[in-house]
This record gives structure tokens, C-alpha cells and sequence, in this order.
């Protein structure tokens, strides 16, 4: 069921880009500003997205890929439900930052760049967000979450996974029995 | 013709060469992974070229000069040995080590060096850090090894010299940087009639899929 659904989802984002594509030139300098349309239109870039521009450029698909990785702002995964970026700005790094990244990478068993495969979460790393006095700092799903700390890393997924739950027994109660 | 001095020895050359192919083309070994033959565009990005030239204040790699009537050149001061000790510390700290199983065992241009500045392949007192994948084979005809590259760029630019443009890229960055074929599965792909990256490799990273595995 997922599976079909992305698909679809992926057909629709794959014709989206070619329709847009018509708007840059061909020559290479326009490959930066065509991924960056990809992204910030689809949250993500597809494998299938990446040769789409390759072809349209006429440059080998290898190098487009190489280019994209490059640049931190480029995903390639699907953005999950629940979006979780960690600050790795300079106050939050002093704070141990990358400890916290660790331990949602750890959780979750995804790396940052990366969505789990029920498509529930996904970790993001980003510089500072601004609030650098509640260092270490986690935005997830837009909301700051200051002072961060292994326990309240547990503490964030297992509320999701509470949230998730209940909405699915909801869901069943209120479909007849068959 | 120009004639320069190396190491007190005095050489005539054609022009148009830079300094480290002269000095090889000599007999005089400078310690060198990037370094194309031919090139007028050196990376010169693994740091390890270096020598001393009478009237500059720092060593410079031999690969980024060109002869010139007159240069008085040294290739084994201290502080060039210094520096190419340090850069290759740093180049083996994220080397898997395993010559025994590697293809490039004995010809290994890191062996080597490793020999010419009497330094062990395993660099003390820095931590190893090596990446998560050792092999990876989504190439149809290739097997690359992160471990094993020392991203001299060498594959990357001899594929594009062949073929007009490469079939291999860098990709990623910073400590995660690797060599990549990503999305070249063609089968279609010259690779099978050329594997030059294989020959031009001054080390084991790329291997032929057809070559006995010696993993
Ligand atoms: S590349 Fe060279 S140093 Fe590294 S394992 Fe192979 S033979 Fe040994
Ligand atoms: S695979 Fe070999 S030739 Fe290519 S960058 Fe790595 S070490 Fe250099
Ligand atoms: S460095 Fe993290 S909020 Fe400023
Ligand atoms: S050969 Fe000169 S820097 Fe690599």
C-alpha cells in the first residue's frame, strides 16, 4: 500500500520537474539551480530526479550526483511525517550537539540525510537556528526543543510512537467490524 | 633547453616540463599520488611533491612548477621531509591497511613511499577513521574500496581524458568524500574494453569484477 502510493507520489513529482525544467538553459551552470528547484519544491531529490537533469543537461548522471552530494542542503530521502532537525551551529556543537544527532541517528537507525523506511521520521542536521542560549537545540516538526539531552530524545520519538498508536486504535474503533 | 640544479646535481631539460617529472624522469624520486604525466593542470591536491627552491621562503610541490633556466632545487631538506611525513600520516589515518589482500600488494605506490620516508604504512598517534563501507560493487564491471582510495583523482580524470567525459566522480565531502559511479549501470558502459581507472590507480582501490575477488 505504501509502496503504491509513493509511486504515484513520485510520478507526479517526476512530471512536475520536467514541466519545469523547460524554464533553464541546458548549459551546466544551470545544474545547481535546477536541483535547487527539485528541492525546494519536493523537499527531496529522487534517484530518478537526478537523471532527469542529467539528461536535460547532457552530462553524465555520475556527475550530477556528485555535485548534489557536495552541498549539505540536498536530501535525497523523502522528508518523514515527523521532521527532526538538529542544530550543529557553533553554540550547540560547544554543547554537544552531535551527541544529541547521535542519539536520534541511533534511535531511529537512520543517519542524518535519512527517513526511516515507514516514512515516520527523518533527522536533519542544521546550523544555528537562532536560539543559541537553550543550547543544545532540535527543531522538530517546527517546534524548538531547547536543552536537549539523551532522555529527552527518548522521550520526543517514544510521545510519537504513543500518538501513533492511539490514533490507529481510534481509527479501528471507529471502522464497523467487518 | 634549460638547465637547472637538483640536489646539487646539474640537469638539462626541455622546457615546458614541470619540476617533478623532470626530477623523475632523472632517477630522482620525489614522493608523488596526484600527479599526472602530461598535465598542465595539476591538482596537486595530495601534498606530498614538496621540495626547496633557492629564493622561495616555503617548500612548494614540484608538481605546480614549471622548469625554468636557473632553479636551484632540493628535494630532501628537512622541512620537505617534515611535511610529507605529516601529509602522509594523515592519507594512511583513514587507510585500511590489508596489503596481504589487496591487488596493489608490492607495486602499492603507498608501500613505497612508506619505504622512502621510512615511515610505517600504520601512522601512530593518530585514530584510524575509516568509512562504514568497504566495498562497493553497484558498479556493472568495477568494485571500488573507500578504504584503499587516497582521492588522488587520477581515475576520475584519465576516464574523462578516454572517453570525453568521466564515468567516475567524487562525490560527498570532507572525510566522507568518495569516488563514485553512481547511476552508471549501463551495460552499455565502455568500462569493459578500458579500465584505465584500474591501471592508473597508484594504489588497490578500483578492481575489475572479472578479477579474482581478494577480499
Ligand atoms: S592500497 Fe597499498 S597500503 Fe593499502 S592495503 Fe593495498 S597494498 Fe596495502
Ligand atoms: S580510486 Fe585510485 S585513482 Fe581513483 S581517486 Fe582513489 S586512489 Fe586515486
Ligand atoms: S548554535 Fe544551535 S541555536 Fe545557535
Ligand atoms: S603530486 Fe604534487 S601534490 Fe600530488
Amino acid at each position: 500500500m505504501i509502496q503504491e502510493n509513493s509511486l504515484e507520489e513520485e510520478k507526479l513529482i517526476l512530471d512536475d520537474i520536467a514541466s519545469r525544467l523547460k524554464a533553464f538553459g541546458r548549459e551546466r551552470e544551470e545544474l545547481i539551480p535546477i536541483l535547487q528547484m527539485i528541492q525546494e519544491r519536493h523537499a527531496y531529490i529522487a534517484e530518478d530526479a537526478i537523471k532527469m537533469a542529467a539528461e536535460y543537461l547532457g552530462i553524465a548522471i555520475c556527475e550530477v550526483y556528485g555535485v548534489a552530494t557536495f552541498y549539505n542542503q540536498f536530501r535525497f530521502h523523502p522528508p518523514g511525517k515527523n521532521h527532526i532537525k538538529v542544530c550543529l551551529g557553533t553554540a550547540c556543537h560547544v554543547r554537544g550537539g552531535d551527541i544529541i544527532l547521535e542519539n536520534f541517528e541511533r534511535k531511529l537507525e537512520i543517519r542524518d540525510g535519512e527517513t526511516t523506511p515507514d516514512r515516520e521520521f527523518s533527522i536533519e542536521r542544521v546550523a544555528c537556528v537562532g536560539c543559541c542560549a537553550l543550547a543544545p537545540v532540535s527543531v522538530v516538526n517546527e517546534t524548538v526543543q531547547g536543552h536537549m539531552a539523551p532522555s529527552k530524545v527518548e522521550g520526543l520519538i517514544l510521545g510519537f510512537k504513543i500518538e501513533k498508536e492511539k490514533a490507529e486504535r481510534e481509527k479501528k474503533k471507529s471502522e464497523p467490524a467487518q | 633547453m634549460v638547465t637547472l640544479i637538483v640536489n646539487k646535481q646539474e640537469l638539462q631539460v626541455d622546457e615546458g616540463k614541470t619540476l617533478l617529472q623532470v626530477c623523475l624522469d632523472n632517477g630522482i624520486y620525489i614522493p608523488n599520488l596526484c600527479h599526472i604525466h602530461g598535465t598542465d593542470n595539476p591538482s596537486a591536491s595530495c601534498r606530498l611533491c614538496f621540495v626547496e627552491i633557492e629564493g622561495e621562503d616555503k617548500p612548494i610541490p614540484s608538481c605546480t612548477v614549471k622548469v625554468k633556466d636557473g632553479i636551484i632545487a632540493k628535494t630532501d631538506t628537512p622541512s620537505v621531509r617534515r611535511l610529507q611525513r605529516t601529509a602522509f600520516k594523515l592519507l594512511m589515518s583513514v587507510h585500511r591497511v590489508d596489503c596481504g589482500h589487496c591487488p596493489a600488494n608490492k607495486k602499492c605506490e603507498l608501500q613505497r613511499i612508506a619505504k622512502f620516508l621510512k615511515v610505517g604504512l600504520k601512522p601512530k598517534y593518530l585514530e584510524l577513521r575509516l568509512k562504514e563501507t568497504e566495498v562497493d560493487e553497484s558498479h556493472p564491471f568495477l568494485d571500488y574500496y573507500p578504504n584503499r582510495c587516497v582521492l588522488c583523482g587520477k581515475c576520475i580524470a584519465v576516464c574523462k581524458d578516454k572517453h570525453g567525459r568521466a564515468f567516475l566522480t567524487f562525490a560527498k565531502r570532507g572525510l566522507d568524500t568518495v569516488v563514485s559511479s553512481y547511476g552508471e549501470t549501463d551495460a552499455n558502459l565502455p568500462c569493459s574494453k578500458c579500465f584505465a581507472c584500474i591501471r592508473i590507480c597508484p594504489v588497490g582501490a578500483i578492481t575489475s569484477k572479472d578479477s579474482p575477488r581478494q577480499t
